[in-house]
């Protein structure tokens, strides 16, 4: 089982992040569970959403409390004294991705990323590029396609036709245009750094 | 939910939102203003209890009717649950577990419908959204067949908002199995009833009694649609218990909702291990399921019954109806309340209780301790009482002052 | 050297906390000693004109009743912002009653203080337009009928915001919410027959009933002070837009306020014992588009089709209104 852990704040599209991926592993034929910590939240306070990946029907509820991979959609939830620590319980072999223009050292998750296995770490600035693609900073669809090349837990063609189906005309188009796009950028990335 | 709700043609809607019942309802909301869902009223309602109200106004008049709450929601339409049994419309809702406040929770336990366990509605419980929408279609069946209104509980948040691939059944194998809804006894101008007259002190006992055997009768009514139900659909779908590796159990943990799925993974996890545990779940909670219980477990098997809501003042309320089934039995029962207000159950938990449940000190069978709380947080306990020392003492400092 | 004091005006500002007013014209927020009743940490939206109106009308209660005030908060949106356990945002005598109780729980902590004597100490009772409008309202009109002296303040939102923006008897026509949701036969919320509240208010003849936004807060502020000058039961109805509900961006949360009363949609005035004594006028007015196209809740109105029916519908109820409450002088310049 893979379990994908998703940090973000209310408004960010968080939860719809979490449901998407199920939907793209679901489409690859496999068993998917998604949902969120649900809190009493407003726009801009700190959310929580879960999603499990398996060949086996999936029966647990619980919250994921080890997940093999950790995507932060907000970088701010990395400061300390906000009671959220984004990064409990990540595996010793787990994935990290941070919705980012800055790099880990910035952010101080430089040892934390050194300790994780080589490629399993990445930023992209998802925001950015839902700007650019969608005309607004909601970065879930772009870590989603940033999270198919990191992990290459689901192609990116599933995780575009999951977005595809969720929104209609331009929104629909700009969030998967942003995936692709954040696909690509990760992509590129580790091109690069293995060239290196 | 809502286009299994929708393909069982419901002919008026009405709900009041609260969460976590809001996505069933809104779903419903948009069929109809689409004309996906036709033949149907959708009711927007100023409460719960007008919620049931209407629902009981339009059964009465012979319409197949639908509501959905939760938790505040069920205690506000109390009288109205009571009503629409006693006056056996076949009224299907579905309840989204959630607790009951002050302090106000949003978060899921079975507070709301254990409560009104009493009220004459029959209580299916989903072990996940599969059973959930299966449990709804069966639901109307049922409350049509016996004319009882039947609940069907879904745990809040934990199923309500999670995503997981489900077969929502198409209209052609729904209509197959649920007809159109026929009436015993409905306001038809052409040929009058009354319906809801006062009894008293000479015939309210033998109605009560009326209603309890009708309920009794569901106990081999929904075997028989359950299994009507998997010819029709080709699936199982669950039935009154649903015992899991419980033949050759030493202990076995009784539940109810979702956590099933949880345990389900824990006890796996612990029979690789050699231990030899399992789980029988609950789906029909009312009525009772006496008879069934007492054949998934035999004797020697200690029991835990984990509960999802509790009886202040006194104790567990599944484990009363275990303890009254099992009377005669040799199977010691013990009760631990988890998960209230959202806590989640957890995989470690679970095995931590059944570990330590199995290596008791006097050995399995001895007497249990009456009743247990998991992952009770007994700092958070000597904080609070320490705060509320802490108040009192200002509190009555400031009398003295002002009495002086 | 001889001192000439100049008096300086200011016009066409509906600032608050204008530094050129008289200290005593001032609002309550400029006064460095308010209760802070709301204080800072709740977990309301940004732009939420809930927190807003919430802050300024316990403040200004507070500053009226020498801080001698308990509070009753019904369930929704500002009772679960503003008390997240362990925390609480309430520098006030506050207690959540259930989500359509809260006149009655007010009216009984009135009855309370009466029986010790302590008609000192006042009672407000407050909850959204869920609250007071549909599952409050047997119990609200309860209290008016009883005439019990408490002062009821519905924060009217338009929405079951709280829960997701579903429909509430408060919801305008032709609104988009997740329970009247958008379809060609039916763009939103139907055309019914509306349930203005502070007419129901009046209809029971009781001694104080008004009406206010937030985008007049010192009018606001004027409200509450004036109710709480009089005893028995009192009504305020606050227009507080919801940007997540309403689709607005949070930084228009009073503009869209103000345009509500300028279109003449949200008639703000004053009522004693059933009859109006007293209406804000219209500035300036504007038509409802004005006010409509600015909120996602009503796009449906414009794209993809301009539904110039539905508006011209929504126009004549704001004419009627004006009409109805003289919101515009005879004369105009």
């Amino acid at each position: 089982m893979f379990q994908i852990r998703i940090h973000g704040r209310g408004g960010q599209g968080v939860v719809t992040a979490a449901e998407l991926l199920s939907v793209a592993a679901f489409a690859e034929g496999r068993h998917a569970q998604a949902f969120p910590s649900f809190g009493s939240e407003r726009t801009g306070a700190p959310v929580v959403a879960f999603c499990r990946i398996d060949d086996r029907p999936i029966r647990v509820r619980e919250p994921v409390l080890e997940p093999d991979a950790v995507i932060v959609q907000d970088p701010t939830l990395l400061r300390p004294g906000l009671g959220v620590d984004v990064l409990a319980g990540l595996r010793p072999q787990g994935y990290l991705l941070v919705n980012t223009a800055a790099t880990l050292d910035d952010l101080g998750l430089g040892a934390v990323a050194a300790r994780l296995p080589y490629g399993h770490v990445a930023t992209v600035p998802a925001t950015a590029i839902a700007r650019t693609h969608v005309g607004r900073p909601v970065p879930n669809a772009a870590l989603l396609g940033a999270f198919a090349a990191l992990t290459e837990l689901m192609s990116i063609d599933s995780v575009a036709a999951a977005i595809a189906a969720r929104f209609h005309g331009r929104l629909s188009d700009g969030n998967v245009a942003a995936a692709r796009a954040a696909y690509e950028h990760v992509k590129g990335v580790r091109a690069r750094a293995s060239a290196a | 939910m809502a286009l299994t709700v929708a393909r069982c043609r419901p002919e008026v809607i009405c709900a009041y939102p609260i969460s976590p019942q809001t996505h069933i309802v809104e779903g419903l909301s948009a069929l109809v203003a689409a004309g996906a869902l036709t033949g149907c009223e959708f009711v927007n309602v100023e409460s719960e209890f007008a919620a049931l109200s209407v629902a009981i106004g339009a059964s009465a008049a012979g319409a197949r009717a639908y509501t959905a709450t939760a938790s505040q929601g069920l205690l506000f339409m109390a009288e109205a649950l009571w009503n629409a049994s006693g006056l056996g419309l076949p009224i299907v809702m579905t309840v989204a577990n959630r607790a009951i406040g002050a302090p106000i929770n949003i978060w899921n336990d079975h507070s709301d419908a254990m409560a009104l366990r009493d009220c004459g509605w029959i209580q299916l419980y989903a072990q996940d959204n599969q059973e959930a929408a299966d449990l709804h279609i069966l639901a109307f069946r049922l409350a049509e067949e016996l004319s009882v209104p039947v609940m069907v509980c879904m745990d809040g948040f934990v199923l309500t908002h999670a995503f997981e691939a489900i077969d929502v059944p198409d209209q052609e194998r729904v209509d197959r199995y649920l007809p159109p809804y026929r009436p015993r006894q409905v306001l038809d101008p052409q040929a009058p009833v009354t319906i809801g007259a006062m009894v008293g002190p000479e015939a309210f006992t033998e109605v009560k009694y009326l209603a309890h055997q009708t309920q009794l009768r569901a106990l081999t009514v929904i075997p028989r649609l359950a299994e009507e139900f998997a010819t029709v659909f080709g699936r199982r779908c669950p039935s009154l218990v649903s015992p899991y590796r419980t033949e050759d159990a030493d202990l076995v943990v009784v539940a109810l909702g979702s956590v099933l799925g949880t345990l389900a993974e824990t006890i796996d996890e612990l029979r690789d291990e050699g231990r030899r545990v399992g789980a029988l779940g609950i789906t029909t909670f009312r009525p009772f399921p006496a008879e069934a219980v007492r054949a998934a477990l035999r004797d020697g098997q200690r029991v835990i019954v984990l509960e999802r809501a509790f009886s202040i003042g006194s104790g567990g309320v599944v484990s009363q109806d275990l303890r009254a089934a099992l009377d005669g039995r040799d199977c010691p029962l013990s009760t631990v309340v988890a998960g209230l207000g959202g806590r989640p159950v957890t995989r470690p938990s679970l095995r931590r209780l059944i570990t330590q449940a199995g290596s008791a000190p006097d050995g399995p069978t001895a007497v249990p301790p009456p009743l247990e709380f998991l992952d009770l947080d007994r700092e958070l306990l000597v904080r609070g009482a320490s705060v509320a020392a802490r108040s009192a003492a200002e509190r009555d400092e400031r009398s003295l002052r002002n009495e002086r | 050297m001889a001192v000439q004091r100049v008096k300086f005006y200011q016009t066409g500002s509906f600032a608050v906390g204008n530094r050129l007013l008289d200290p005593a014209m001032r609002s309550v927020q400029a006064d460095r000693s308010r209760a802070n009743a709301i204080t800072s940490g709740h977990r309301a939206c940004r732009g939420c004109g809930e927190a807003l109106g919430a802050r300024y009308v316990l403040d200004a209660a507070m500053r009226a009743t020498g801080g001698k005030l308990v509070t009753v908060n019904a369930t929704g949106c500002l009772e679960v912002f503003s008390t997240p356990y362990p925390e609480s945002a309430w520098q006030v005598a506050w207690l959540h009653s259930l989500f359509g109780n809260a006149p009655a729980v007010a009216a009984g902590v009135a009855a309370a203080l009466r029986a010790k004597g302590r008609t000192d100490i006042r009672v407000i009772g407050q909850a959204g337009d869920g609250g007071t409008v549909d599952i409050g309202f047997g119990c609200l009109s309860g209290l008016f009928e009883r005439n019990d002296d408490v002062l009821f303040i519905c924060y009217d939102n338009q929405g079951y915001m709280n829960t997701g923006v579903q429909r509430s008897g408060a919801t305008p026509p032709a609104a988009r919410t997740t329970t009247t949701p958008v379809e060609d036969e039916a763009p939103g919320n139907r055309f019914g027959q509306g349930k203005f509240v502070p007419f129901i208010a009046m209809a029971h003849e009781i001694p104080y009933v008004a009406t206010a936004t937030i985008a007049d807060l010192r009018d606001l502020e004027a409200k509450v002070e004036r109710a709480m000058q009089l005893r028995g039961a009192r009504y305020l109805h606050v227009l507080v837009p919801c940007p997540l509900g309403w689709g607005t961006d949070a930084s228009e949360t009073i503009r869209i306020a103000r345009l509500a009363t300028e279109s003449g949609l949200f008639p703000v005035f004053e009522a004693e014992h059933g009859e109006v004594t007293d209406v804000s006028p219209i500035r300036h007015r504007v038509p409802v588009e004005e006010y409509l196209r600015r909120q996602l809740r009503f796009r449906h109105l414009f794209e993809p089709t301009r539904r110039e029916d539905l508006i011209a519908r929504i126009q004549a109820r704001a004419d009627a209104t004006i009409l109805r409450f003289g919101l515009i002088a005879e004369k105009e310049s």
